[in-house]
Order: C-alpha cells, then sequence, then structure tokens
C-alpha cells in the first residue's frame, strides 16, 4: 500500500518528506519503543510506530530500511530528528492516537 | 579493504555513524541485502553497547571477496561475566538510557544472532574486545 493512501486514510500528520509519500510502498508496521527490538525484529518497509523521538531513531530506521516513523499520541518531532530524516529520506508521521488504537487501525487496513 | 572509526563513550547522537558507513560500502560492493542487513544490525548493537557502557572505542572492519570481519575495542568498566551479559533481559544501563529504548539486554543477543561468528574478550576494569564476522555467501 502507498504510504500516501495510508496518510490520507488514516489522517496522519506528515512532519517531513511530504515529497516521497507518494513512491514509498509499505508493507505493515511494528510497534516499538525498544530499539533493539526493532533492530532484531522489524522488517523492510514497514512503518514504525513509537514514542520514541529522538536521532537515533532515524538511525535505526535508516538501517533497517524501514518505511516511515510514526510518532504517537501528538508527540511533535524534535528539529534534530526531522533534519536527520530529510537527509536519510525517511518520513516522520505523527497521530493523536496512542499506539494500540493506531496499530489497530493500520492492522485493519493491511489485514481486513 | 580496511576501515575504521572512532566512538565516544555516552555520546548517542553518532551511535550507527559507523554501521551506516558499512552499510554504504557493502551495497556498492554489492553484498546480497539481507546479509548486509545482519552486519549492520550486529555493528549498530556493538557500536551502541561502546556508547551505553564504555569510555571509548575504535571499530576496525576488514573485508574480502567472502567476508568481513569487524572488531569493536574499547576501554571500560568490562564484563565480569559475559554468559550473563548475553542472556536475553540481562542489562546493566542507566534508566536515561533506558528511557531512550536502549538497554533492553538484547544488543548482545541480537548480536549472536546475526553474526555468523561472534567472540567477546573482556578484561574487568579495562575494556571489552568484540569480534563479529560474516560471510557474504552461506
Ligand atoms: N562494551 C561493553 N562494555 C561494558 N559492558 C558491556 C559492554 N557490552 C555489553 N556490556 C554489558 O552487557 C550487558 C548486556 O548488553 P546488551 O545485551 O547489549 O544489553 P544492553 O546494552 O541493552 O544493556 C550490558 O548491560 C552491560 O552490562
Ligand atoms: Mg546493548
Amino acid at each position: 500500500m502507498k504510504l500516501s493512501e495510508i496518510v490520507k486514510t488514516l489522517n496522519l500528520e506528515v512532519f517531513s518528506n511530504e515529497h516521497l509519500l507518494e513512491d514509498i510502498e509499505v508493507v505493515g508496521a511494528y510497534t516499538s519503543d525498544l530499539l533493539s527490538d526493532v533492530m532484531g525484529k522489524a522488517q523492510e518497509m514497514q512503518i514504525w510506530i513509537t514514542l520514541q523521538n529522538h536521532k537515533n531513531v532515524l538511525a535505526v530506521a535508516s538501517l533497517k530500511d524501514l518505511a516511515a516513523i510514526l510518532l504517537i499520541n501528538n508527540i511533535k518531532p524534535n528539529t534534530e530528528l526531522v533534519e536527520q530524516s530529510e537527509k536519510e529520506e525517511i518520513p516522520i508521521l505523527g497521530t493523536k492516537e496512542p499506539a494500540f488504537i493506531i496499530s489497530g487501525k493500520l492492522y485493519n487496513l493491511f489485514y481486513k | 579493504m580496511n576501515f575504521n572509526y572512532k566512538i565516544k563513550g555516552g555520546d548517542f547522537s553518532a551511535a550507527g555513524r559507523a554501521s551506516s558507513e558499512i552499510k554504504k560500502i557493502l551495497k556498492k560492493l554489492n553484498v546480497n541485502p539481507k546479509v548486509i542487513k545482519r552486519i549492520v544490525v550486529a555493528l549498530y548493537e556493538a557500536e551502541v553497547n561502546v556508547v551505553a557502557h564504555a569510555d571509548k572505542g575504535s571499530i576496525n572492519a576488514e573485508i574480502d571477496s567472502e567476508k568481513i570481519r569487524i572488531t569493536v575495542v574499547d576501554e571500560g568498566p568490562g564484563i565480569a561475566d559475559i554468559d550473563l551479559a548475553m542472556t536475553e533481559g540481562f542489562s546493566t544501563a542507566s534508566s536515561k538510557v533506558r528511557e531512550m529504548g536502549f538497554g533492553a539486554g538484547m544488543g548482545l543477543p541480537n548480536m549472536k544472532k546475526n553474526a555468523d561468528i561472534l567472540n567477546i574478550k573482556s578484561k574487568v576494569g579495562q575494556g571489552t574486545m568484540v569480534e563479529l564476522i560474516t560471510f557474504f555467501k552461506s
């Protein structure tokens, strides 16, 4: 599914790399706030759902070729994170919802 | 080919720099992307461990046609019981480090799962040497 379609359907906020949304093909999502867990278990082109809002998130997302980072609970990314995401060309998205709700909505998009 | 990087203890903003460089190099060499992933997952965890647990360290990566051999050497507290440290969930990370989402005690297990060969040598009060070897074709 195209990232642009997901952003529209779930009414997500886009904090960076809006111009890339059309070209990113998403295969699913992974929800975790532990960086090693994501390093070990997340798959290429998944959206990473998290409350972690620091630069290391981008390092992990880039090494694992993730599709995007989705910040929950209305968290706004800090400027460092946005700058890094532009360098790495990985969009940062946001939602007001907590992890459980937004994960469920994404689950429905992919598996129902 | 030989590559060297330095790591500063406590400097989380630089963690992952070497992994990212190595990833680019291996991509250029047309190494299988799945193998590249395994290599950088292991290296990232080793980098983060120096940042989180040691004072300073250096990384050396030796690449030939068959494999990559990475050694991560640090000056720091060392590991008293390596078997215990290898246990999933074991961590002595500070609460500040944990809040950032590190310190889940999954780093060494991730290295073991992802590298073909993992060797650790450590002297308490002096430092730790981690060797990660991965073959490009299995
Ligand atoms: N380079 C190192 N220097 C000192 N101690 C280390 C080092 N690497 C690992 N350790 C010890 O081993 C433990 C487990 O490491 P790891 O599995 O990476 O988990 P974490 O880093 O999340 O604590 C660490 O909490 C620490 O006590
Ligand atoms: Mg670790």
